[in-house]
């Protein structure tokens, strides 16, 4: 009895090992084997699933047309529950199954462990939703690509716009003290700091919730600034522009999507107009990102989760990348990414040579009749 | 010398806002000794009446002054009758208990009534009409010193006076400083205790409300949470001029106003609440009754 037990683990275990190395031969002419790689359990799982349907969703798709050039595309999802230290066992398991391309990962800081290992086996990464502004800037990980804004790119535009469109020369950057609105400042102030065009003239954080704002008002007037680049949300930002206004100052102002809601031009009223903030571009719209919404209800019932357009947009520009190269090369394929438009419901992208993607983000808005209205 | 003027200007109103919260506060705490914590409820319910009222006057088309004073009235009157039931329900069973239990009960009560407004009106911010009007002799001044900042400074050191005079010269307000005293004492002389601590609260709540109307009417915007950090600096303003004491709850405004927009003004608003509660602390150290406040010893 227990040599026939004995017997079977044997077989199992040759079969188990000539499994991986029938894989490997079928390398160039097999299937297209793409990972999706995110947290699919856990307290983050509801970031981490809309992607694997996003990925489900594209990959039926192309494989009922036939699949790319013949070849049909697999997908191998695989947990790493937005944790760096089992990212990189996530990575390394997905490596071991000959995976060509990965979508993922969910969370930064477990895309960045995992980059590693993929940027070792020139393994292309696309993610959906790792916005860490280095994981593109620093050039550490050519093999590196997402379909998200990085956290900098609001600051990023907010200052490119004070200083190319309203040329100013003397900004004050005032923040909320909060983990978003201190972020988004300081980023603006390395930047304007960086591009020396301009000064900085005052960097403060203001006290959330204070009755009154009119010290940091009359200090901003005493620094000549012409214009406010605020990090925070709407209930602070309307009290200074109200504040400011009725002091009869005319300094402009400039902020992020947190301020961009229409409570604070409803607190506001006639104060909010003129003042510009940042928000994400519409895509409601589109009509791909209406039929990529469509799908995913005709299969799973449900609406989409979060990130769920941004990965159905990395899956169609990876397919369509390793469609034109006309292969799974590396080289080729990155080389595709970078140079070839493709349409997704998120509008028509392509990477720059960071890996950031071209033509979606943030644009400015600004106040006039009492709604935010696109400035072009 | 003018940054430093608006530096002052900007101090004073800000003073004289924890200041108009801070008389009811300490107020009730002169004559029951309770840190009654759901005054900034009532300040903050005040300041959502108004804005009903005057929304309905404005739809009749009442002009300015008239829906400033009827909405100030509707919420004076409903802030009053907050005032008077929380006291009945919420301290007076807890008249005999140890002292920390009122307090307990007033922290509840403050979130209770935080929660009903937020679930009752809405966890948005809501935009509050400037119901104070412009004054036409204030035209000149109106970059530094608005209009409704002075009603807001002129408000505080009348009520302030008014206060001072009740409390001194009436009968009523006798009976406040016999029961501030001895409340058995006051009892065994024929001082109705029960209505004298109901007086005090009805008091402190319409000041509250005359403060909600005031300040949302210079701020432009409510919503149900603006009470907590308004209190809790009105509370410290009452403090620092020694609780229990009107002119000291003014002067405590005042100075923790100045603090505030002087280090703003000179070093940064990043430690705006650090130099506010360091001299808090300082002035603590020296005279721990406060600026104006009596030490007493403890009764036994």
């Amino acid at each position: 009895m227990k040599s026939t037990v004995m017997r079977i683990f044997l077989a199992a275990a040759v079969i188990l090992l000539i499994v991986p190395a029938m894989s490997c031969t079928k390398h160039e002419s097999g299937a297209i084997k793409v990972g999706v790689a995110g947290a699919h359990s856990g307290d983050l799982a509801s970031y981490g699933l809309p992607t694997v349907k996003a990925a489900e969703l594209v990959v039926k798709e192309i494989n009922a047309k036939g699949g790319i050039r013949g070849r049909k595309v697999e997908l191998m999802a695989e947990d790493d529950v937005c944790k760096p230290e089992v990212a990189t066992n996530t990575a390394s398991k997905l490596m071991s199954q000959d995976v060509h391309f990965v979508i993922g990962h969910i969370c930064s800081g477990a895309t960045k462990a995992a980059l590693g290992i993929y940027k070792e086996s020139k393994v292309i990464t696309i993610s959906p939703s790792a916005t860490n502004p280095p994981l593109t800037q620093s050039g550490d990980y050519p093999n590196f690509f997402r379909t998200i804004a990085s956290d900098d790119a609001q600051a990023k535009l907010e200052v490119d716009f004070a200083l190319d469109v309203l040329k100013l020369k003397k900004i004050a950057v005032l923040h909320d003290k909060g983990d978003y609105g201190k972020g988004l400042a300081e980023f603006a102030k390395d930047f304007i700091d960086k591009s020396g065009r301009a000064e900085v003239v005052l960097y403060e954080g203001i006290t959330p919730g204070a009755v009154d704002y009119s010290a940091v008002v009359q200090k901003v007037k005493n620094s000549g600034a012409e214009g406010i680049i605020y990090g925070g949300y709407h209930p602070e930002a309307s009290k200074l522009i109200m504040l400011m206004r009725k002091k009869k100052m005319d300094t402009l102002f400039i902020s992020d999507d947190g301020v961009k809601d229409m409570t604070f031009i409803k607190v506001a009223g006639e104060y909010a107009e003129g003042v510009y903030a940042t928000g994400p571009k519409d895509v409601s719209k589109n009509p791909l990102a209406i039929a990529a919404t469509e799908a995913h209800k005709t299969a799973y019932r449900t609406d989409p989760g979060a990130f769920f357009l941004n990965a159905y947009a990395a899956t169609q520009a990876l397919l369509n990348a390793i469609e034109k190269a006309g292969s799974t090369d590396y080289k080729a394929v990155s080389n595709a990414l970078r140079t070839e438009y493709v349409d997704t419901p998120l509008g028509k992208i392509k990477f720059d040579e960071r890996g950031d993607a071209i033509g979606l983000g943030f644009s400015m808005f600004q106040v006039k009749n009492g709604e935010y209205v696109e400035v072009k | 010398m003018e940054y430093f003027t608006q530096l002052f200007l900007g101090g004073l109103t800000r003073g004289s806002i924890y200041a108009l919260i801070a008389l009811g506060y300490t107020m009730v705490y002169g004559i029951i000794e309770l840190i009654n914590f759901t005054h900034g409820e009532i300040y903050m319910i005040g300041a959502f009446t108004a804005l009903i009222t005057a929304s309905v006057l404005t739809l009749y088309g009442f002009n300015e002054l008239s829906i400033l004073v009827m909405a100030s009235l509707v919420a004076v009157i409903y802030s009053s009758a907050y005032g008077y039931t929380i006291e009945k329900i919420a301290y007076k069973p807890l008249r005999h208990a140890p002292r920390l239990s009122p307090l307990i009960s007033a922290i509840g009560m403050s979130i209770f009534l935080q929660n009903y407004v937020l679930l009752a009106q809405t966890s948005d911010f809501v935009p509050f009409p400037a119901l104070v009007p412009e004054f036409a002799f204030m035209k000149a001044y109106e970059h530094i010193f608005s209009s409704a900042e002075l009603m807001i400074l002129l408000t505080t050191t009348v009520v302030m006076i008014i206060l001072s005079c009740v409390i001194k010269f009436t009968k009523t307000g006798m009976a406040m400083r016999a029961t501030a005293q001895d409340r058995k004492m006051a009892m065994l002389v024929g001082v109705d205790v029960n209505r004298i601590i109901s007086v005090t609260f009805i008091i402190g709540s319409a000041l509250a409300a005359v403060g909600g109307v005031l300040i949302a009417s210079h701020i432009g915007q409510i919503n149900f949470y603006i009470g907590f950090i308004a209190g809790i600096k009105a509370f410290t303003a009452a403090v620092l001029g020694g609780i229990g004491s009107i002119p000291g709850a003014v002067l405590g405004g005042f100075v923790l106003g100045w603090t505030e927009s002087f280090a703003t003004g000179y070093v940064s608003s990043d430690y705006e609440d650090v130099f506010a509660f360091a001299l808090l602390v300082l002035i603590l150290i020296f005279r721990p009754a406060g600026i104006l406040g009596k030490s007493k010893s403890e009764k036994v």
